[in-house]
Parts: structure tokens; sequence; C-alpha cells
């Protein structure tokens, strides 16, 4: 889900041609001209195999015209001012909610969604924590985050199992931490046995003291890179977002690196986190949408996209599909016992938002 | 008429895309949320993170100025001495990777910086003891002066190709020694020079977050990293203008300061 700021940056840097080029599918896919309408899909960079829009076009008859966004944050205003209207929208959890809270959002009609039956429902149980009733959202993809560590930096016996180990001594210099507020707050807030929606002032303050406490011990703080600096080797721990595990283990693989790089979902829980398809309120072909959420419901289709994307898929029949070594993956499709204290990211409100962000800029001010 | 005319698209310019936008951030720095009037955008420099950022990033490019300063002027004076094909040629080998794309001259300094990055590599392979050289203040002074020498350069470098010869001339044959004659006859003369180059590194390196973000490891908080993240992260476009009307404050400060010196010490401005 945050996959691609960094690759924004080098976009950025090799001109806008990069930029074109990244966007193939945008209202680029004139193979088939709809003569049942369209559908505006608003997405994650590199979050489909574009083969399946192509395949979607052929198969309905539907025009795709598909627009990406860097970060939740940046569609939430997009959606918010109208300009645009996008009929399908893949925001993360805590998003949703936000939408939801300020009627953004359009029912789904799950008569026109028979395949929504192919999601596990233990995904739909976790929806709930943002929204109650599964009535706005179909989850697309799902992970966690932990502890990545490099097997030739880390002895055996102090292998992190706990995030309270982030704050161990002998990781000195040696820790890549996320840059981002609530990530940060995040492992902090569970070390210290509090929630990660935690609203509270004095555990807020708790978690930023402790922060302010790793700080001499954390190398930098980064969001993507944290996984070519794995892979480099420039660090023993850092905290990452399960849906790299398979980029980073073919990578560590295909360089014959002396190491390996190991996942770990700290005992104290972590943040599960679940982007999901939502339909705005606003939508002009809401049909569409849903035919559009329908189709990457069929397994071989979310399949196709999890190959591509290598997030974990929420998608029951896609997981059978799957080969038995990626089935048995832990670090992207972990135990269910070992997300038993996890959490989704709930929507806090804008005051809270800003008390996390005035912490944040103190502990890196510090 | 007709030059009426042809300052038009100039004006459009100017309106649409310096006006109209300071005013935008004239409006946003003064107001809060809901739109009324208020300056605690502004006060708010005076707390203690959004201060230590501040008065971190006048240090570092203060340090950055004065190093672009000390290598600029010597390698100038130098590039004048070549006399105007080579040192031109020289000058346009100096500007050469600045058609490069600044984002991916500060990437390429992050590898040769990193722990197990080139640097590192060949001390490591002399059986020297590696560096942390990566995510200190040192790495971003360094970062500043590669990206912004040339700004320094060029005008010391313009400045010093209009210098008679004949004066330097005349101040040797008066029996003016090496030092006196920079001191007493190059630097009074260069002065407008020294200024805009200053002005050029100054100003950029002081409003940075680029370089601070990469080469710093986002550890070290700058005013331009304070203000970036008000617009992207924080979403408060309030204070992230109320920060940046103070920095054009200082900005604007320094520039009259130095004018102010060059008025009593040359005379003519830019």
């Amino acid at each position: 889900m945050k996959k691609n700021s960094f690759g924004m940056i080098l976009a950025l840097a090799l001109g806008s041609c990069a930029v074109l080029g990244g966007c193939g599918g945008k209202g680029g896919n004139s193979g088939s001209q709809g003569d049942a309408g369209e559908v505006y899909v608003y997405n994650w960079g590199e979050y489909i195999d574009e083969e399946v829009i192509s395949m979607f076009e052929e198969e309905t008859g539907i025009k795709v015209i598909y627009d990406m966004f860097e970060t939740n944050e940046d569609m939430y205003p997009v959606i918010e001012a109208g300009g645009r209207t996008y009929d399908v929208v893949c925001p993360s959890d805590y998003m949703i909610q936000k939408m939801v809270e300020n009627n953004m959002l359009a029912e789904i009609n799950f008569e026109n969604v028979p395949n929504v039956s192919q999601i596990d429902p233990l995904y739909m149980e976790r929806s709930k924590s943002f929204d109650p009733e599964n009535k706005y959202s179909v989850p697309y993809c799902w992970g966690t985050v932990g502890i990545l560590y490099n097997t030739s930096m880390v002895a055996p016996e102090d292998v992190p199992t706990r995030w309270s180990d982030l704050w161990d001594e002998k990781f000195n210099g040696e820790i890549l931490m996320q840059d981002s507020v609530r990530d940060a707050f995040m492992v902090a807030l569970k070390s210290l046995g509090h929630s990660m929606n935690s609203t509270d002032e004095a555990e807020l303050l708790e978690a930023k003291d402790l922060l302010i406490r790793q700080k001499p011990l954390v190398q930098a703080y980064v969001i993507d890179q944290v996984r070519d600096k794995m892979i480099g080797g420039e660090a023993a721990v850092g905290v990452i977002y399960s849906g790299e595990m398979l980029y980073i283990q073919e990578e560590v693989a295909a360089q014959g690196l002396a190491y390996d790089l190991e996942y770990v979902i700290p005992q104290e829980g972590t943040n599960v986190w679940i982007d999901s398809w939502v339909i705005p309120s606003n939508a002009k072909n809401k049909e569409n949408a849903e035919a559009w959420i329908n189709f990457l419901c069929r397994p071989e289709i979310a399949k196709m996209n999890f190959e591509y994307i290598t997030y974990a898929t929420p998608n029951k029949g896609a997981f059978d599909l799957l080969d038995e070594e990626l089935q048995n993956n832990k670090a992207l499709f972990p135990d269910i016992e070992s997300l038993d204290n996890c959490e989704v990211f709930q929507y806090l409100g804008d005051e809270v938002d800003s008390i996390y962000n005035d912490l944040w800029k103190e502990v890196k001010s510090n | 008429m007709s030059k009426k005319l042809l300052s038009g698209p100039y004006l459009v310019w100017m309106v649409g895309f310096t006006v109209i936008p300071l005013l935008l951030i004239v409006y946003y720095g003064l107001t809060d949320r809901t739109g009324a009037f208020t300056l605690a955008n502004i006060i708010s420099i005076t707390t203690a993170e959004h201060a230590k950022a501040l008065w971190l990033s006048l240090g570092l490019s203060f340090v950055s100025t004065l190093i672009c300063l000390v290598l600029a002027y010597p390698l100038a004076m130098i590039l004048r001495k070549r006399g105007i094909g080579k040192g031109s040629f020289v000058v346009f080998i100096f500007i050469l990777p600045m058609w490069m794309n600044f984002l991916l001259r500060t990437l390429a300094w992050q590898t040769l910086l990193e722990r197990n990055g080139v640097i590192n590599g060949i001390l490591s392979s002399l059986h020297l003891p590696t560096q942390s050289l990566i995510n200190t203040p040192g790495a971003i002074v360094l970062g500043m002066v590669y990206n912004f020498l040339p700004f320094m350069v060029l005008p010391i470098y313009n400045v010093l190709c209009k210098i008679d010869d004949n004066t330097i001339n005349a101040a040797q044959d008066l029996g003016a020694n090496f030092w006196q004659t920079l001191v007493l006859i190059w630097f009074p003369l260069s002065v407008p020079g020294i200024i805009s180059g200053i002005t050029m590194v100054f100003v950029p390196a002081l409003t940075t977050f680029v370089i601070s973000n990469l080469l710093g490891g986002s550890k070290i908080l700058l005013i331009g990293n304070v203000i970036e993240q008000e617009f992207t992260r924080g979403s408060n476009w309030h204070l992230g203008s109320g920060l940046s009307l103070v920095l054009m404050v200082f900005i604007l400060a320094s520039m009259a300061l130095i004018a102010k010196y060059d008025k009593n010490g040359e005379g003519s401005a830019f």
C-alpha cells in the first residue's frame, strides 16, 4: 500500500516520460470501445496486473478509465472535491472509515457482486472495524507490519520477537524505523501494551517519550527505502510492510546474497491493514463499478493480481489456487494465532490526528 | 502601445505565478482552518521544535554558504586566469552535472556515503576503518555544497572576468603583493558577484527539505522539512504557510543586510 512513493521520487527525477510510462493503463486501453458504458477506477500505483484491465474490457464491453494515486491522503481531497468523479476506489481501512463518516460512500449492491463469497469471511470480519456492517467495502489486499532482520547481523539468540527489542542497545545504529506518524506510534504504543488507535493523551505522551528514547539507536527514518536498504545490508533490523516480503526474498535469492532476511510479527501484536474497493456516493456508473469489483473477486483474476502485486490476497478461492510453497509463506500468510493482538487502523478524527502530528514533530526535532 | 503588448505575457506570468501564489500563502498563513484571522501560525515559530529546526537550518546553510565561498573564489580566479577559451570550457565541465536531475545527483551521494557504499567499500579494501558518513549533519552540508556550488562559482567568475587586467597590473606596479592585491583590489571589485553568489546558495540551502531527507535519514528536521510535512502529511496548510512567511522574512532580512553592506563597501549592487 505504500509501495510507490519512492518510485514517485524516481519517476519525478527521470522526468515526465517515466511518469507517463508508469501510467500505461491510464485511459490507454483503447482496445475495445465500450458499448456498455464506462467505469472510472482510482487505484494505488502498481496495484493491478494491467492484463486484468483489458480482460475486463473484453469480457464486459465496459471501457475502463484508470487513474492512480500515491497515498490515501492524496486520494481523499480528489474524491471530496468531486471535480472528476470516480466509480470505484481502493483506499485503506482508516480512510474508508473517514469516508463513511463523511457520507462519501455508496452502499454496494451485493446482488451484483456474487463473487464476494470468494472472500475469506475472516477478512470481512476484520473489515468491520472500519465498515461495521460490511456495507461499503470489499477487501482487495491485506498485510501486516513487522520486523525484518538480517540473519548475518543478528545472532540467533538476539532475534527480535517483540517491538520492545527495537529499544535494545545492541541494535545501536542498526534500526530502520518507518517515517510516518501512525506507523511509528503503532510500534511504540504496541510495545507499551496500548491500542494503536489510542486517543488517550497520557498514553500518547508515553509513546512519544519512548520514541525519543529510541531515536539515538535509529539509523534512519525511511518509508520505501527500508526494502532496498535491508537488501543492501545497511541495517540489521527494520520495520516493514509484509507486502514487500516476496520481492525481498526473490531479490535475496537472485543476487545470491550471503545472508537471509527474515520477517517477524512481534508478539505484542501489530497493524493488520486492509485495502478495499469502495464506491463513492457520487459515482455515475455504479453498476459498472459493481461489475468491476465482482470481476476482481473471481479467483483466477485475484490470483493474477496477487502474482503481480505480491501483497496477500483475502480471496480464499485465489489462495487455494496458489502453490503450496506460497501458501506456507508465513511472512505473507501468517498463522491466525499470531494475529491475535493485531488491530486495524481507525480514523481518529482531525483533532487527534493533529495531536499525533505534533508529537511526531517533537520526536523528529529532538 | 506595442511595447505594452510585448510586456503582456510577462505580466500574466508574474501575476499568475508569483503574485497570486504569494498572496495565497499570505492568506493561508494568516488564517486558521475556519478562515478566521490569526497570528498563531506565525507565532508558532517560537515553539521549541520549530525554533530548533529553524536554528539548525540557519546554521547548516551558513556553513554551506561559507564552504561554497571558500571553494568558489579561488576556482573562479583560476578560471579567469586561464583565459576565455579554456576557462569557459572548464566552466562548461563544471556545470555539466547540473544537466542531470538534482534528485538523482543527491541519490547518488546516498549510494556513495552509505555504510556499504562506495566510499566505505574503498576504505575497507584498504583495511581502513569504515566511517559512518550518512545520516549526519555533515552529510547534509556536503549535499548542499555539492548541489549549490555552481551557483556560487558562476556569478563570481562572471564578475572577475569583467575586472580589467590593467587594474591588477597597476596595483602590482605600485608594489602591492599578492595578498594586498587580493584584499584591496580583487575583493572590493568582486563584491556584487560574491553577494549574488551568497544569496543564490544561502536561500535554497535554507529552504531545502530533499537534501536533509535523503542524506539525513529524516533524523534531522530542518525548517523546510517541517513545512513540507505540514503540507503533505499533516495537511495543515495554514501552519505550513505561516512558517513559510517566517522563512520569507528571514530571507528578505538576510538579503537586506547584505545589500546594506554592499552599499557601504562598494556603492553598486547587482
